[in-house]
């Protein structure tokens, strides 16, 4: 294969942000029919390097090339002609319009009189059903689930005749199981000649569905080899510098209970309220809750983090009730709460680093003068001192938040959360996107806080992370709470079956267990 | 109350509620293209002073009517222009931006109309479009006169709503302007250039709006006079929600409104006797104010209204 003409090639890119060098002199080719996996950790400038190729960027020296012919810089119309389809890490589709609008915007003259629709739904109608890729043409984009979505970005590619498709972390909000249909349609499309660039932190991922695998560490390609012979350990190293193990429980005498919630229920119907849940953490412990995203856990999470009014039932942190629908009362009772979705709600990302990270006490004496004026050279200097405490890599507290990459971002929360000494911390979904480095760092300071005497809740979807980290494991299911039993009491696969509904979800010996 | 429903009866009523529509007609239209595309034009109530004053000062001068119209949407467009550069390419705040444009913008039309009048002390007359009358059409009762014996810009007004529904939900540019207004990284993402796109539809928006402030000049009334537009630009603005942003039901707000202001000059006249005529001035106001209220809970903002785009961001 590789005497071939490679169908895409990066020669010497290198791309510069202020003094940050997000591409080092990188080049790299691919070929027909293969499957080049993209591996490093967060930052390391993978989405950059596909943004130049994509025309969103354009780089400051070296050049792509699509069959030996180099792509004009900075132009996206010019790539998508050459045949590069691209699925953002962050969907670029309309919410409001339709599945078909979205698919062909851009793909007929815009000085054209009308649309022809109908060929256009009789391609896409034809395209899916060979690809496997099934959606309603016709419905809004709001209207479809997440993987839906992902289908819909391929499909966009597709339509437009892309060789070399390219996939930024297309699994990082997937299911498992729409990640196994993801990657059956991967593998069809390469039978079909295209050739794929995969990005991914989840090695086992990329050891499955790649041919080829370079990793990318701080700009630069450090490796580059054939997935055939690649280990998972190398790997990990390749792509952090150093060897990284994911840390282990170590047992340790509980305390007091923290958090007592007893017969919670929330208003109205469907899977995500809550029905008569139970639950006691205590200190020195970590609770983990199992469960497919929309059973309930993003309402009980915001139900403890204070954004939720009304409830029936008791939640007790500490003895006394826990403040209701005011989150800066939850957040002085001391809860610590690492949010579902950074960007959206974690973090302000049009501010900078040190407003965000005062935001949790804004009348702290700490940071402000009697409350009302912020003393700006004092915050200033404790973000110094947080940053430099939880590694976060930026180029300082006046940076804007957005600039930064997932991992970093979720150092920033968790300095902020975890600065103020909380008695129970809401963890949910804290290592979702992240990498292998990244990943240990945030259950490693889990791990300490726990050490410490903090009550940890711990929401995730991925199994792996609650057998590993968790002192107790519930699994959650149509807005209700099995009893939290020891982990390592149940298998993998007996948690994977309550997940589906089956296996006994209705609580009854907690209760006991506790007390 | 007996006598309101009279009014209803008349033809004048619907011939005057037709004529009023008219400019609301083309100025909402116009802040709707703008709003589609994702950019606020505040600048509406200065752009169609300007509309008003050019058209009228070009056919004052000696060109034709339709020339006046013509320029005075190349007018709108300059201005359209200008609105476009601030928000669109240098992404300052739409808000600021458009009023600035529409205190600019009236400014300007004042100063140019005393720089070339300057001696004029009661407003001077054109001789505007006159009434068409549609054979056949024109001889149905109620509807003949209301109607269809309008002048050649209402019919034109009315004309345009279809237009631009047309282009904007049935042609590949229609969906380039409403997607920049709902995601446009991902207008670019399919290789179309966002920023074009958005100044075309500002500038011809803008055009628009001008149009709408010179048929007040040139087809409703014959003369230009400080103050004019009189709101009517804020109007559209809160029509265009009222309307949750589709031409269609942009024409039923602008006739809901438009009926309500002619209502209201026959109503101070049978009723006015008991009632302070401000109330009646009040009217179509509060009206408007109450069915936004109602319709705006179910409406779908487009998603990037006002959300600048720039080139080469992280997203
Ligand atoms: N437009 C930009 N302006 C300034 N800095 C940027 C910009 N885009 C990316 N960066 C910086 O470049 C570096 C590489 O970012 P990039 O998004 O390519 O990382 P990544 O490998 O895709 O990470 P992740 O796994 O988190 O998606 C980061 O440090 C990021 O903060
Ligand atoms: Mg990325």
């Amino acid at each position: 294969m590789t005497d071939l003409q490679p169908v895409l090639e990066f020669r010497n890119v290198t791309k510069r942000f202020g003094s940050l060098t997000a591409n080092d002199a990188i080049s790299l080719s691919l070929h027909a029919g293969e499957i080049l996996a993209l591996l490093g950790e967060n930052g390391a400038g993978k989405t950059t390097l596909m943004n130049i190729l994509f025309g969103h960027y354009r780089a400051d020296e070296g050049a792509a090339l699509v069959d030996g012919q180099e792509l004009p810089p900075g132009s996206t119309q010019a790539a998508i002609q050459a045949g590069i389809g691209m699925v953002h890490q962050h969907f670029t589709l309309a919410d409001n319009l339709t599945v078909l609008e979205n698919i062909t915007l851009g793909t007929e003259s815009l000085y054209a009189w009308r649309q022809d629709q109908k060929k256009a739904r009789a391609k896409l109608v034809a395209m899916s059903e060979d690809y496997g890729l099934l959606v309603d043409p016709d419905v809004l984009v709001s209207s479809l689930s997440v993987g839906e979505r992902q289908r819909v970005e391929i499909l966009k590619a597709l339509y437009r005749d892309a060789r070399i498709l390219i996939l930024d972390e297309p699994t990082a909000v997937l299911t498992p199981q729409e990640s196994d249909n993801l990657f059956a349609t991967l593998k069809a499309i390469t039978k079909k000649g295209l050739a794929i660039i995969f990005i991914s932190h989840k090695l086992h991922e990329i050891l499955a569905i790649s041919s080829r695998i370079a990793v990318l560490r701080r700009g630069a390609i450090v490796g580059s080899l054939e997935t055939a012979v690649a280990r998972r350990e190398q790997l990990a190293e390749l792509m952090v510098g150093v060897a990284v193990a994911r840390p282990k429980l170590t047992a340790i005498a509980k305390g007091e209970p923290v958090l007592e919630i007893s017969g919670l229920s929330t208003d109205g119907a469907g899977a995500s309220t809550l029905k008569d849940v139970n639950l006691t953490i205590r200190a020195h412990e970590i609770v983990g809750i199992a469960g497919v995203a929309g059973n309930g856990q993003s309402t009980l999470a915001d139900l403890l983090s204070g954004l939720t009014q009304r409830y029936a039932g008791s939640v007790r942190l500490n003895n006394s009730a826990l403040p209701t629908g005011d989150p800066r009362a939850v957040v002085a009772a001391g809860v610590g709460r690492i949010p579902e979705d950074r960007h959206a709600r974690g973090m302000v990302g049009e501010m900078e680093i040190w407003e965000n990270l005062i935001s949790e006490d804004l009348r702290s004496p700490d940071i402000s003068n009697s409350g009302i004026i912020i003393n700006s050279s004092k915050s200033k200097s404790r973000a110094v001192r947080q940053i430099e405490e939880f590694d976060v890599r930026c180029s300082g507290p006046e940076a804007e938040t957005k600039l930064l990459s997932g991992g970093n971002m979720q150092k920033l929360i968790l300095a902020r959360a975890l600065s103020r000494k909380p008695t129970l911390i809401l963890a949910n979904q804290p290592v979702r996107g992240l990498d292998e480095g990244a990943i240990a760092y945030v259950q490693n300071q889990l791990l300490q806080a726990r050490q410490r005497g903090a009550a940890i809740l711990l929401i995730s979807e991925d199994l792996d992370e609650l057998m590993s980290l968790t002192d107790r494991i519930a699994v959650m299911f149509h807005g209700q709470l099995s009893d939290a039993i020891p982990t390592g009491d149940r298998t993998i696969a007996e948690i994977g079956l309550m997940m589906a509904g089956q296996g006994s979800v209705t609580p009854g010996e907690e209760r006991s267990l506790d007390h | 109350m007996s006598d309101l429903f009279d009014i209803l009866l008349t033809a004048g009523f619907w011939a005057a509620t037709i004529r009023i529509v008219s400019p609301l007609i083309f100025g909402t239209l116009g802040e709707l293209i703008c709003e589609r595309a994702g950019v606020l034009n505040l600048g509406i109530e200065g752009i169609m002073t300007v509309g008003a004053m050019s058209g009228w000062m070009w056919v004052y001068q000696g060109g034709d009517l339709w020339g006046g119209v013509i320029f005075a949407a190349l007018m709108g467009a300059i201005f359209g222009l200008l609105h476009a550069i601030f928000t669109v390419h240098l992404g300052l705040s739409q808000h600021v931006t458009g009023i600035g444009i529409t205190l600019f913008a009236s400014a300007l039309s004042y100063f140019v109309y005393r720089m070339l009048l300057p001696d004029a002390t009661t407003p001077p007359k054109i001789v505007p479009f006159q009434p068409i009358e549609i054979p056949w059409l024109s001889d149905i009762p109620l509807i003949g006169e209301a109607v269809f014996s309008q002048s050649a810009m209402t019919y034109l007004a009315l004309l345009t709503v279809p237009a631009v529904w047309y282009v904007l939900f049935r042609t590949p540019v229609g969906l380039a302007v409403r997607m920049s207004g709902e995601n446009p990284v991902a207008v670019e993402a399919q290789g179309i250039n966002v920023l074009a796109v958005r100044t075309a539809a500002v500038m011809v928006g803008s055009a628009f709006m001008a149009v709408g402030g010179a048929f007040i000049t040139m087809s409703w009334f014959d003369a230009f006079y400080f103050g004019m537009i009189n709101g009517r630009g804020w109007i559209c603005v809160a029509l265009v929600i009222f309307a949750s942003w589709n031409p269609g039901r942009a024409l039923v707000g602008a006739l809901l409104f438009a009926g309500l202001e002619a209502l209201q000059v026959r109503a101070q006249q049978s009723v006015g006797a008991f009632i302070p005529y401000q109330f009646f001035l009040m009217l179509p106001y509060v009206m408007s104010i109450v069915a936004m209220i109602i319709m705006a809970r179910k409406t779908k903002y487009p998603q990037a209204l006002l959300v600048p785009f720039r080139r080469g961001e992280r997203v």
